[in-house]
């Protein structure tokens, strides 16, 4: 006979037993190489498994080290793509909202470059910017201006590196902006109508607070994704760029660890950008407390 | 009122319509450029036409490095990781939704909060796990870590496990159906066109997946079908042979635009919904 005891045993080990491969592999693939990685950041770890504690050395080499001050003003500085790409994306998702004819296509043409490979349009992208033949020199041709050779010259290649970012996700945020927009409801538009508010006071009163919560998932989700560019300069820029003015972060980090073999130096700049990244998600959910995962 | 809307509107799609241009204009200038000879491609102005077409760089491409066997080792990662870890993964979601048991939400909060550890602050102790095991230039770093599920996924299935109704897993449970059952013939069915969604999103994700596999991957034949062309373009960039390389970015692209192109209901809705779900 089933019991109501007797079940409830059964459902614990069940459960356990169902949540079993994800949580091991969370410890083994995350929390352990996590806390491994920490206390590389204290050693002078090369590779080949001597590791003696060497305390706060690393970071204080990182406190001088240019290269590093390099990448990460690359890294922040490319973030600029970030307000570029929100407005772009909300005007696009306004005018997708009002259902003007071809929406679907228009959906579906500027999402291509978010399910296309990084590395593929990484690789299109570097002879788009080929500063003789390059389609971008070309475009720029038509209205007499001479293009730069823009990923050798040290002043364009950061922003080169923007403009690829915003064409590869503005169709990403556009959609959920536009996901967004579907949700607010008609009759605060009617209301405002009423009231004698145009156009843009409808958008600033209404439009804008109401996907605010999106805005700043969008912000959030780019700051972390911004922040572990790799891939771009790692195939348009394999050197770093001109006086290593592409480097992000992970490119130095991927260098010193996997060029160098310089893996308690890297350690240490790794767990520089998991404590930024950690403070960016800690403020999202600080300040997104109210519509946090509803945890029963 | 009504003739104003209707201007407004024809200049919001040709705006719309120069943007699009400028979205797909880079992807049809690499489709342009694959089928070029060599000398068309260096033209001034440029030729969006070529003539005549000239596929042999498509044929050439299979010759010229290990395209096929990247294409085979992206396949089998892709496949394997998201065959197991979307049954995993859902398992999982089950019991967060529909079982009982202690310390349940104590352990999802883990999970999900595991969420904010990036892949570069765990990636050198990883690759020392490995390297210990010998799996280094091997397909298994790339495979074994996703077979124990996807956290995103989890997250993704639990919430929407909550609409379904606790009622019908009730009463399964009292006509003493067993629990792998309650997954697997009342639960699964109802949650497929969210699993499928989920599964397409992540297959796409290791598909394009670039940093992994570079730190990985050293013998070309072992090697992804993304580093695989990013070879290409480092190798025939001094030969500016720009067809060939832009002939492979196609065939790294096209398997993913065909995807997208069929599924593209179900990836558009559920992207939508987990970012405004946040």
């Amino acid at each position: 006979m089933i019991t109501k005891s007797n079940l409830y045993r059964k459902e614990k080990i069940y459960g356990f037993l169902f949540i079993l491969p994800p949580l091991l592999g969370l410890l083994i693939f995350t929390l352990y190489p996590m806390i491994y990685s920490i206390y590389g950041s204290f050693t002078d770890w090369d590779g080949l498994g001597q590791m003696s504690f060497i305390g706060l050395s690393n970071f204080k080499d990182l406190w001088t080290d240019e290269l590093f001050h390099k990448a990460l003003f690359n890294t922040l500085f490319m973030m600029l793509g970030i307000p570029i790409g929100i407005v772009l994306a909300l005007l696009l998702a306004l005018g997708l909202n009002r259902g003007v004819p071809g929406t679907t296509a228009f959906r579906v043409i500027y999402y291509v470059p978010v399910i296309s490979s990084l590395a593929a349009v990484s690789i299109m992208w570097n002879w788009a910017y080929n500063g003789d033949y390059g389609l971008v020199n070309q475009f720029l041709d038509l209205f007499g201006i001479t293009g730069p050779n823009w990923m050798a010259n040290k002043f364009t290649v950061k922003p080169a590196l923007i403009i690829m970012a915003v064409w590869k996700g503005v169709g990403y945020t556009m959609l959920l902006y536009l996901a967004a927009l579907q949700s607010v409801s008609r009759s605060y538009y009617e209301a405002a109508e009423l009231d004698g508010a145009n156009g843009f006071q409808a958008f600033w009163h209404i439009t804008w607070p109401m996907v605010r919560p999106v805005t700043f998932f969008i912000i959030v989700t780019n700051i972390i994704g911004g922040s572990q560019i790799f891939t771009e300069m790692n195939i348009m820029t394999p050197t770093g760029g001109p006086e290593y003015a592409s480097a992000s972060v992970v490119f130095y980090i991927w260098q010193k660890a996997f060029g160098n073999f310089q893996m308690g130096y890297a350690s240490a700049m790794a767990v520089v950008l998991g404590v930024f990244i950690f403070v960016v998600t800690l403020i999202q959910f600080r300040m997104n407390e109210k519509q946090s995962f509803d945890v029963d | 009122m009504k003739s104003r809307r209707r201007i407004t509107n024809t200049i919001i799609f040709i705006l719309l319509l120069i943007g699009a241009v400028f979205m797909i204009g880079p992807l049809l200038w690499m489709l342009s450029t694959s089928l070029k000879d060599k000398q068309d491609v260096f033209a001034l102005p440029p030729v969006w036409i070529p003539n005549p077409f000239q596929f042999g760089k498509y044929k050439e491409i299979w010759e010229a490095g290990p395209l096929l066997s990247g294409i085979k080792n992206s396949v089998i990662i892709a496949v394997s990781v998201t065959v197991v870890g979307t049954f995993t993964s859902s398992l999982a979601a089950f019991a967060f939704a529909k079982l009982k048991f202690p310390a349940k939400n104590k352990i999802f909060l883990l999970m999900l909060s595991s969420l904010m550890i990036p892949y570069p602050a765990v990636m050198i102790p990883q690759f020392f796990m490995f390297s210990k095991l010998g799996w280094v230039d091997t397909l298994l770093p790339l495979i074994v870590p996703g077979l124990f599920g996807n956290i995103v996924m989890i997250f993704f299935l639990r919430q929407y496990l909550s609409s379904v109704p606790n009622a019908i897993i009730e009463a399964a449970k009292i006509d003493g159906s067993s629990y792998f059952r309650l997954y697997s013939s009342i639960t699964f069915p109802l949650i497929k066109p969210a699993v499928a969604a989920q599964l397409i999103l992540w297959f796409m994700g290791i598909w394009n997946d670039y940093l992994s596999p570079i730190i990985y991957l050293n013998s070309p034949e072992k090697q992804t079908l993304q580093l695989v062309i990013a070879n290409f373009n480092a190798t025939y960039a001094i030969q500016t042979d720009y067809p060939l390389i832009m002939a492979a970015s196609i065939i790294a692209l096209l398997p993913m635009l065909i995807i997208f192109l069929v599924f593209q209901k179900q990836i558009i809705e559920s992207v939508a919904i987990s970012g405004v779900k946040g």
